[in-house]
C-alpha cells in the first residue's frame, strides 16, 4: 500500500458527552465491555498498514496515555515511527486549542517530519472497522485533493455535523454544516485522506489567514476549486454524541451480526489486562450479556455489558444496563437503564432506574 | 558496574506428560491449557515474576512449538527484558557430545553457560505442571537464612498418598536427613514440590559430579539430591502452606480446574493479589445467554446452551440446547445444537456435532475407573460427527 502515516483526535466533540468525559477524553470512554473508543481508529490504522500514528490530546488525557502506554499492544512500539503522543504545544501569546484546524497546527512538526506521502486523519469517538489503504487507493484513483468518508444514516441534530452530496462519480457538489433537513443523509464521519504535502499546505493557509473551521472557511468555499471526493463506509458505524447514542452502541453489540462485524477476526486491539475469567455462581442467571474477564455474577443480568471484574450481589437484578469496571452491586438490587462508570459501589436494596433515551449515569467512583 | 543477577530461575518444561494422554499428543506439557485462559506455564512464570525473579530459562525438548510461541519474547509475564527475561533454552548441537536433555539435571547442566551469563548467587529450579502461587522471594530468604546449599520446597499431604511423592525426611530444625523417592513406607508425610534453591556454585559442581557418573539416570530426584546429601551439604526443607496441584494426570488436571469454581473456591484466581499473567487474546467479551451456573467462563465465547459445573475457555460456542456438565473446555470449541457433555475434558479446536454424546453423567463414570477415572478426553483439533459417541473414559486423539 501507499506510504501512509496517520493522525487521531483523541479529544474533539467532547461537549457532547459532558458525563463520560468529565474524566477522560472521548478516545479513552470504555466501550464494549473491554475496549476503549480509540481502539477502532487505532487498529483500523494498524489493520491497513499504517505503522506511524500521531495521537492529537488536549487537556484530562491520563486516562488515555494510561490506556495506550507505548503503544506496544497495538504493535505500534516501534523504532521507526509508531505511536507519537501530540500534547498541546502552546507558546507565549496562544491559547489551547479550540476546534480541529487550531488542533492540526500543533500537529504540524509531526507532518513535516513524516516521510508518507499520504496522511489519515480520523476522531475516536466511533465504532467502525474500514481499511483506509482502500481510501486511499480510491483517492489516487480519483485524482482528489482531499477524500472525505461517509456514513449513511438519518440526521441527528445533537451537534456540529457535516453533511454532503456528491455526483455520479463522488464528487463532492455540495456540503452543509448542520443542516436544516432531515431523513438519511451523507454524514462526514470525520474520516479524511490527502496527500500529507498537500494537508501541509492547507494548514500553512489556514494559519495566515487566521482561519479556525475546516469545513466552514477551507472546504465549503472552494468546493469548485478543490477536488473533494467521498468514499462510502459500507458497514456498521456507530459514534458517540450523547448519552443515548453510546447507550445504543453498546446494545448493539448484543446483535450477534454487528458483533461479527466488529470482531470476528480479533483485530480489534486493545490494553491488555490479566483478570481471571467471569465466574457464574449456583445462583447466577444471565441472559443476553456480554459478560468479561473477572465478573463475579450471583444475580440476575439481563440486556447487559459488564465491563471487567463487575460484581453482581446475590438477589440482585440488572436488566439493560452498562457497568463499566470494577462496579460492584450489593444483594438485592435493582438496576435498569443504568450507565455506571467505573469503580462505582451500588449498596445492598437499592432501586435506580433511567430509560433508553435519558439513562441513569452514576458518575465514576460513586457510592450509592 | 558488574551486571548479574542474585537468582535465576531455570523452568523444566521439556516432560512429555505421557499420562495426560491425547492432551500432549502435539505440545509439551507446560502448554496444556487450564482454568479457561491460562496455560500451565503461566503459573511458574508468574510467580517468578511476583517474586522479583525476572531472568528465567526455560528448557524446551518435548513438542516446543506451542510452547515457544506461547512464551515468545515473554511480554505478558514482563519478561520481556534487555538484560535478564525469559529465554527458551532448547537443546543444541555442539562440536562433541551432541545430545538431547538426558535428565532433569543433565538439562541443567547443558546450559550452565547460559547461568555462567548472569552469575547468580542462587538457582532456583522449577517444574513446568504446578498450578499454585507461590513467593519464591520467601523461600530464598529462608535459604540464605538458614545457609543451606540446598532448599527443597514440600508440603504436608495425607500420609496414604504420600508414596506417589518424593518424601523428605526432616530433623526438627528443618534440615533434611533422608530423601526418599516414591517410598513404599514413607517416614513422614512432606512431600517435595519438585521446587529446589541450589547456591549456584554447589549447584555446578554436583552437576558437574554427576555428569561424570556414568550410572546416574541425571535426575535431581534420584541422584543429584541424594548425592548432595551422601556428601554431607547443608539440605534444609521450605514448608509452603497454600494451594498447590501437580496436574499430571488426567484426573488432577481435571480437579484443578474444578478448584476454581464456587464463591469461595480452593484456588483464587480473582483478585490483585499474585496476579496469574497469560498471553491474554484479542476477544471481546463472552456473550452469555443460556444458563451458565457454578462455572468459569474465558472472553470471546457465545453461550446459549446450559453450562453447569464447568470450565470454558476462549471462543468456546456452545449452542441453542447443548447441555455441558462437569467439564473442561480449553479453548476456541464449537459444541452444536443438541449435544450432550458430561464428564470430560475437551482440548482446543474441537468440534462436537448436534446431538453427539460425550462422556457419562460424573457419578456414573466415576464407577467406571480406568486411567482417566471415567473422564473422556478429546485431543486437540478432534471433531465429533452429527449424533457421535464418545463413551466415559474414552480418549479420542483423532476425529470420528
Amino acid at each position: 500500500m501507499a506510504s501512509t502515516v496517520g493522525v487521531i483526535f483523541s479529544s474533539i466533540n467532547e461537549e457532547n458527552v459532558p458525563e463520560l468525559t468529565k474524566v477522560r477524553s472521548i478516545g479513552s470512554i470504555p466501550y464494549g465491555g473491554r475496549y476503549r473508543m480509540v481502539d477502532f481508529a487505532l487498529s483500523n490504522m494498524v489493520n491497513s498498514g499504517i505503522t506511524t500514528v500521531g495521537m492529537i490530546t488536549k487537556n484530562n488525557y491520563q486516562s488515555l496515555l494510561d490506556h495506550l502506554g507505548s503503544g506496544k499492544n497495538w504493535d505500534l512500539a516501534r523504532k521507526e515511527g509508531g505511536l507519537i503522543l501530540l500534547p498541546p504545544y502552546i507558546n507565549g501569546t496562544e491559547t489551547l486549542y479550540r476546534n480541529r484546524l487550531e488542533a492540526l497546527k500543533g500537529a504540524t512538526s509531526f507532518l513535516k517530519k513524516a516521510k508518507e506521502d499520504f496522511v489519515v486523519l480520523t476522531d475516536s469517538d466511533a465504532a467502525y472497522k474500514l481499511d483506509y489503504s482502500k481510501v486511499i487507493d480510491y483517492h489516487v484513483e480519483k485524482n482528489a485533493d482531499i477524500t472525505m468518508v461517509y456514513h449513511e444514516h438519518p440526521v441527528r441534530k445533537t451537534h456540529y455535523y457535516m453533511t454532503f452530496d456528491t455526483d455520479k462519480n463522488g464528487r463532492i457538489t455540495e456540503l452543509e454544516i448542520n443542516p436544516s433537513a432531515s431523513g438519511v443523509k451523507k454524514n462526514f464521519i470525520n474520516v479524511m485522506v490527502a496527500r500529507t504535502s498537500f494537508l501541509l499546505r492547507l494548514i500553512q493557509n489556514a494559519i495566515q489567514h487566521g482561519y479556525t473551521s475546516f469545513g466552514r472557511d477551507i472546504l465549503s468555499p472552494n468546493l469548485k476549486t478543490l477536488n473533494l471526493y467521498a468514499y462510502k463506509l459500507d458497514s456498521y458505524y456507530a459514534n458517540i454524541d450523547s448519552l443515548a447514542s453510546y447507550f445504543k452502541a453498546n446494545m448493539d453489540l448484543l446483535d450477534k451480526n454487528i458483533r461479527n462485524e466488529l470482531f470476528c477476526d480479533r483485530d480489534v486491539y486493545t490494553k491488555i489486562n490479566d483478570s481471571a475469567p467471569a465466574k457464574f455462581t449456583a445462583t447466577a442467571k444471565v441472559k443476553n450479556s456480554l459478560i468479561s474477564d473477572g465478573c463475579l455474577i450471583e444475580g440476575t443480568v439481563e440486556n447487559c455489558i459488564l465491563f471487567r471484574g463487575v460484581k453482581i450481589g446475590k438477589g440482585a437484578t440488572v436488566k439493560n444496563c452498562i457497568l463499566m469496571s470494577e462496579n460492584i452491586i450489593g444483594e438485592n438490587c435493582n438496576l435498569a437503564y443504568v450507565i455506571s462508570d467505573k469503580d462505582s459501589v451500588i449498596r445492598d436494596n437499592r432501586v435506580l432506574a433511567g430509560c433508553e433515551m435519558q439513562p441513569y449515569f452514576i458518575n465514576k467512583g460513586s457510592l450509592i | 558496574m558488574l551486571r548479574k543477577k542474585e537468582c535465576v530461575a531455570m523452568l523444566l518444561a521439556g516432560g512429555q506428560g505421557s499420562r495426560l494422554y491425547a492432551l500432549t499428543s502435539n505440545i509439551a506439557k507446560p502448554a496444556v491449557s487450564f482454568g479457561a485462559k491460562y496455560r500451565i506455564i503461566d503459573f511458574p512464570l508468574s510467580n517468578c515474576i511476583n517474586s522479583g525473579i525476572d531472568t528465567v530459562g526455560v528448557l524446551t525438548q518435548y513438542q516446543p512449538l506451542v510452547l515457544n510461541e506461547y512464551v515468545g519474547n515473554g511480554l505478558p509475564w514482563d519478561l520481556d527484558r534487555t538484560f535478564g527475561g525469559v529465554h527458551i533454552l532448547s537443546p543444541y548441537e555442539a562440536k562433541t557430545d551432541t545430545s538431547w536433555y538426558k535428565g532433569t539435571a543433565n538439562a541443567i547442566y547443558q546450559n550452565i553457560r547460559f547461568l555462567k551469563i548472569y552469575d547468580p548467587e542462587y538457582v532456583l529450579i522449577l517444574s513446568g505442571d504446578h498450578i499454585y502461587k507461590m513467593d519464591y522471594d520467601k523461600m530464598l530468604a529462608a535459604h540464605k537464612k538458614s545457609g543451606a546449599d540446598c532448599t527443597i520446597a514440600c508440603m504436608e499431604v495425607p500420609i496414604e498418598e504420600a508414596s506417589r511423592f518424593g518424601i523428605l525426611n526432616t530433623n526438627p530444625d528443618g534440615t533434611i536427613y533422608e530423601f526418599e523417592e516414591k517410598p513404599e513406607k514413607p517416614k513422614s508425610n512432606l512431600a517435595s514440590m519438585g521446587i529446589y534453591i541450589f547456591t549456584a556454585s554447589k549447584l555446578y559442581k554436583y552437576l558437574e559430579l554427576d555428569e561424570a557418573d556414568k550410572s546416574s539416570e541425571k535426575d535431581f530426584g534420584k541422584n543429584v539430591l541424594p548425592a548432595m546429601l551422601k556428601a554431607g551439604e547443608k539440605m534444609f526443607s521450605y514448608c509452603f502452606e497454600g494451594y498447590w496441584k501437580d496436574v499430571g494426570t488426567i484426573t488432577s488436571l481435571w480437579e484443578a480446574n474444578m478448584d476454581l469454581l464456587g464463591t469461595v473456591p480452593k484456588f483464587e484466581l480473582r483478585g490483585n493479589d499474585r496476579v496469574i499473567h497469560s498471553r491474554s487474546p484479542l476477544a471481546p467479551p463472552a456473550f452469555i445467554e443460556g444458563e451458565v451456573i457454578n462455572s468459569i467462563v474465558a472472553t470471546g465465547g457465545d453461550v446459549e446452551g446450559k453450562v453447569v459445573n464447568s470450565v470454558i475457555g476462549t471462543d468456546c460456542v456452545i449452542e441453542k440446547g447443548a447441555e455441558v456438565n462437569d467439564c473442561v473446555l480449553m479453548g476456541n470449541i464449537i459444541v452444536k445444537a443438541g449435544a450432550k457433555l458430561n464428564y470430560a475434558i475437551i482440548d482446543e479446536d474441537v468440534v462436537i456435532g448436534e446431538n453427539a454424546t460425550i462422556g457419562a453423567a460424573r457419578e456414573q463414570a466415576i464407577k467406571l475407573g480406568g486411567k482417566t477415572s471415567g473422564i473422556a478426553v478429546l485431543g486437540r483439533g478432534v471433531k465429533i460427527g452429527k449424533n457421535g459417541k464418545v463413551a466415559a473414559g474414552e480418549i479420542i486423539d483423532k476425529s470420528v
